[in-house]
């Protein structure tokens, strides 16, 4: 492969010192306080607490006394969409970027589904140099399966490997001909890349704008049924099956579609899955006031869809967190529920989302969190991050005590389309180093130089 | 109460207060003038951005009844036409500074959503397949016009439920007002999870004559281009309610306009047990009522309740 998959903007590697911070990294079996020391876009060195120092007075070292927060290995994210191009007064790179990072995330994956579709190689070239400029953590892109996401004719999958595509995929919708999934599995065996997949059968979905079931019959909106995403996700598991392909099935919502992923993974079928921080936290109960942040697709579903979705993310048949962060501008979400385009922001919010809704009821375990928002990179063939002495800096500083309230003080997005929007949540990122820079500094983090 | 934006926020209590009032109001339709100067000098605004002449000009006549000056603006051949939104519609008609604002839109919670861009009180005229208040409320006043009230009446909603604002609304009304629900019509036009808001599901008319209700929906011949039901013939065969289906004792609704022939043969429409012109008549009175209801409690100089039967 000519390029490499991740681009960003390069700043100058820092030299910091994170000093007794509570570093976990279940990858590396670390679970205690430790002092880490970044230098040179690299983790130098990794000591016990309290035995590193920031070097002779010649040397500028920031030092951040960290004691009693948590240092992760920064998070990455298969699923977001950064709008660019075309759709810039929603989010641009800029924007995408500093939302990640203030998420701790250190890496992720921009879908698509742009104006125009991300769909051929001079098109790659021209977004990933403007990730150079402008992104302040690596992105890497994921182009169309089919051009202009039509379904109809497969892109130049192997011209947009070599300039860089991490992927394929129609994001947004669904590879409705199964013929053709079956020719872009089979051109795969050419130029690699994972074939992401948004599953979801519009004759069944149709106008659906919410999750079929008791709540849509009650508010009189249009359903869009369970059925619709898992008998996609069981099709096309069995496509692949008889390709030996290997797909990703994205943003899961259904029960029914995580016991169709499980099935094909017993039956060795090259797939994994991913589920996002607003299926794991909300129901359509939170659909009730019919708010448009909590408009999204698919969409929010049942208790019962729920707890198969946190079962899924336990045991591993759902293999890792994406958030689907999808950017809409105020006017465009400021309309009847019906008329509201679908999706939710969700990169400043996952960790703290979860860590609040899962991880301190006692649902789900921290390491798992940890690793799950982690575990997306090895499925897209991107570096995992790991905190270990050698490896690249990319790591995440959040304090777990502190309260905070989604879009106080707005947002590092450019919209503000969230569905925790105004709820408290526990966990605050205070710092995110990406690729051996700072990405990411919280304003009331102390610095002590 | 400010606004009327659904059913589900009325008590029965809000339900009886407004049908006695529009029972008081009847008698303005009796007089030779008919009208009153309660809401002289208020503003209504009516905001369709739906084909209604039934709904619509019920509600003007409420208004003008109550000496209300009516301002009736419709989506077609407008700014919404040339793309305004909906919340850009509600601020610039605000300039004009209505009291109220009478709305009809195909999507769900637009009126609830208006309510919170205006200070006007805002009546829902039907939004979308979700609600249609002022349909559910002159439909209790009818009945309990009819039968003196809903307590204990077995009541069937019959027909296309999963297209219907009128359904959703009527399911809550009468329950509300002590009666039991039951919906039947086709399996594809009845949605999934109905039960939730605590009615019966019937796929048959079998057992029809335990109602004392039966309130047939208006099918809508757009609804067999998706193959919603096979024909239209098969749907009637099933479905409409005939003479060999209504029983003497039992009292015939429906919301209007009706389909002779598909969903109710043409003798029922004209037998003694149908009410379909009553409803029509209530539904100025109630939207007299309805109108007045939101509009009285506005703080206002020029306000007067003069001329309201008590």
């Amino acid at each position: 492969m000519a390029e490499p998959l991740l681009v960003h903007h390069a700043a100058a590697p820092v030299e910091v010192l994170i000093r007794e911070a509570h570093v976990l990294d279940p990858r590396a079996g670390i679970d205690e306080a430790r002092d880490v020391l970044v230098r040179d876009g690299a983790i130098a060195e990794l000591g016990a607490a309290g035995t590193l120092e920031a070097g002779g007075p010649d040397r500028d070292v920031e030092v951040v006394e960290a004691a009693g927060r948590h240092l992760f290995p920064g998070f990455v994210d298969p699923h977001v969409h950064f709008r660019t191009p075309g759709q810039e007064h929603k989010e641009d790179l800029e924007t995408g970027t500093r939302a990640a990072a203030a998420g701790g995330f250190c890496a992720v994956l921009a879908m698509p589904n742009t104006d125009p579709v991300l769909d051929s190689a001079p098109l790659l070239r021209s977004v990933r140099d403007a990730a150079r400029l402008h992104a302040r953590v690596p992105v890497g892109f994921v182009p169309a399966i089919t051009r202009g996401l039509h379904g109809t004719e497969l892109t130049e999958m192997a011209e947009l490997r070599q300039e860089g595509a991490a992927g394929f995929t129609d994001d947004g919708r669904p590879v409705v001909s199964a013929g053709m999934l079956r020719k872009a599995l089979q051109y795969q065996r050419l130029c690699g890349g994972v074939i992401a997949l948004h599953e979801e059968d519009p004759s069944l979905s149709g106008k659906g704008a919410m999750h079929e079931g008791d709540v849509s019959a009650q508010l009189g909106v249009t359903g869009i049924p369970s059925i619709s995403e898992a008998t996609m996700v069981a099709r096309d598991a069995l496509i692949a099956g008889y390709e030996a392909g290997r797909i990703h099935v994205q943003h899961l919502s259904a029960r029914e579609s995580v016991e169709a992923l499980a099935e094909a993974k017993r039956q060795g079928v090259r797939i994994t899955g991913e589920a996002s921080p607003h299926h794991l936290c909300l129901t359509d109960e939170a659909v009730r006031g019919l708010d448009t942040r909590m408009k999204m697709n698919p969409p929010l579903r049942t208790e019962t869809d729920r707890q198969a979705l946190i079962e899924g993310l336990r045991s591993g048949v759902i293999d890792c967190i994406a958030t689907d962060h999808a950017p809409h501008a105020r006017d465009e979400k400021e309309v009847p529920f019906e008329q509201a385009p679908m999706g939710t922001t969700g990169l400043e919010t996952a960790f703290a989302a979860i860590y609040t809704n899962l991880v301190l009821p006692g649902v789900l375990d921290l390491d798992l969190l940890v690793r799950r928002l982690t575990d997306g990179a090895a499925l897209f063939g991107l570096p995992t991050p790991r905190v270990a002495p050698g490896e690249p800096a990319n790591l995440t500083l959040i304090d777990l005590e502190r309260e905070w309230v989604v879009g106080d003080g707005g947002y590092e997005s450019r919209s503000a389309n969230c569905c925790f929007d105004g709820r408290t949540l526990q966990g605050k990122v205070l710092l995110t180093v990406a690729a051996g820079a700072i990405a990411f500094r919280a304003r009331q983090l102390e610095v002590v130089r | 109460m400010k606004h009327l934006v659904s059913v589900e926020h009325l008590e029965r209590a809000d339900i009886e207060r407004i049908c006695d009032r529009a029972a008081a109001f009847a008698e303005v339709a009796d007089r030779e003038i008919k009208k009153v100067p309660a809401l002289r000098g208020r503003t209504v605004l009516n905001l369709f951005y739906e084909a209604s002449t039934r709904t619509r000009s019920s509600f003007e006549l409420a208004a003008k009844r109550l000496s209300a000056d009516v301002v009736n603006f419709s989506a077609s051949g407008s700014s919404v036409e040339k793309g305004e939104s909906l919340k850009d519609t509600i601020l610039t008609l605000g300039a004009h500074k209505p009291d109220a604002i009478v709305i009809r839109t195909p999507w769900a919670g637009a009126a609830e959503l208006v309510s919170g861009w205006t200070p006007a009180a805002v009546v829902n005229a039907g939004d979308g397949k979700r609600e249609h208040p002022t349909q559910a409320l002159l439909d209790v006043h009818t009945l309990r016009q009819r039968l003196g009230g809903l307590d204990g009446l077995d009541i069937w909603i019959v027909g296309d439920v999963l297209h219907s604002r009128v359904a959703r609304s009527n399911i809550m009304a009468f329950q509300k007002m002590g009666a039991r629900v039951t919906v039947a019509g086709p399996p594809t036009l009845i949605p999934r999870g109905i039960e939730a808001l605590g009615c019966e599901v019937r796929y048959t008319l079998d057992d029809l004559s335990q109602a004392d209700v039966v309130y047939a929906l208006r099918m809508q011949n757009e609804r067999m281009d998706e193959s919603w039901v096979p024909s239209i013939r098969e749907y009637a065969t099933w479905y409409q309610i005939n003479g060999r289906r209504l029983g003497a004792k039992q009292v015939l609704m429906h919301p209007g306009p009706v389909n002779r022939g598909v969903e109710l043969s043409a003798e029922v429409v004209d037998s003694p047990q149908a009410v379909i012109t009553a409803q029509v008549a209530a539904g100025v009175v109630v939207r007299m009522a309805v109108l007045y209801e939101v509009l009285s409690h506005v703080p206002s100089t020029t306000r007067t309740t003069e001329g309201v039967p008590a």
